[in-house]
């Protein structure tokens, strides 16, 4: 307790010592889509419910931003963009709860496992709208 | 473990405080968001159409009512504390205090929209209906 200045010390090895690798990507992507949805999500989703609840001309407007407007342009890009967040945010919360539970840090296992997360959310997302649009 | 060292508590060091309920209250509602979002999707892909009348009907329904109405809870209570994450990493200071202020008007204000919207929906009488 001689001195209670700060002294400079030395730091943990930090990004520059390490190779970039697909747990890095799947894990600013669960921040990403998570907070993404947080947001964006949460406001076309109170959006709609309360256009349901106000009234069908309320309901026109929002079916006019997100359907009607520039062929759907908007409800395509939101539709699917949060689709694709969800199932990825499914995946990589999935692949926390396997990594809380100690298990999947060995170096193959995490490197296919962070893939798989990714490869998940496009075939399902590809899976779902190829259903919303196709199939109905 | 326990709650530290004295020194360490008057410090305000280490998680002797709420870091483990905030860390467990992410798992539990993460656990069901899967259950009731899954449930969501499938019944967005389900719905023969989208406009008004169909979308209401819908959500009259206490079996599209009652889960959507968990699901504003169980998800808003998640992103509340995901989102506090995200301001606790990136802002700092006295910034930091109001965004987490800004947070929380945000996620209450939200969910209060939400489930007001859902519960007027389910309990508006539309004539025409055949219960009505």
């Amino acid at each position: 307790m001689a001195s209670s200045a700060p002294r400079a010390r030395p730091l943990s090895p930090h990004l520059s010592i390490w190779k970039p690798g697909p747990h890095m990507i799947v894990s600013i992507l669960h921040r990403i889509t998570g907070d993404g949805m947080a947001t964006v999500g949460t406001v076309v989703l109170v959006w709609w419910l309360a256009a349901l609840a106000a009234g069908a001309k309320s309901y026109a407007t929002f079916t006019f931003v997100f359907g009607g407007f520039a062929g759907g342009a908007i409800g395509y890009l939101f539709g699917i963009g949060l689709t694709l967040c969800f199932f990825q945010h499914l995946a990589t919360g999935i692949r926390h709860f396997v990594l809380d539970t100690g298990a999947g840090y060995e170096l193959k296992g995490n490197r296919t496992g962070s893939i798989a997360t990714m490869v998940f959310s496009v075939l399902a997302t590809a899976a779902f709208w190829a259903y919303l649009l196709m199939v109905k | 473990m326990g709650n530290g060292t004295e020194l360490g508590r008057v410090r305000g060091l280490g998680s002797a405080k709420e870091g483990a309920h905030h860390w467990w209250a992410q798992r539990v509602t993460a656990a069901a968001n899967l259950f009731l979002m899954v449930w969501f999707f499938v019944a967005i892909a389900r719905m023969p159409a989208y406009d008004y009348d169909t979308a209401r009907n819908w959500l009259q329904s206490p079996w599209a009512a009652i889960p959507m109405g968990l699901l504003i809870v169980s998800v808003f209570y998640h992103f509340r504390l995901g989102l506090q994450v995200l301001i606790e990493d990136y802002v700092h200071g006295a910034a930091r205090v109001l965004w987490l202020l800004v947070l929380n008007f945000f996620t209450f204000g939200t969910a209060a929209i939400a489930l007001f919207a859902i519960l007027k929906v389910a309990f508006t009488v539309t004539t025409g209906a055949p219960h009505a």
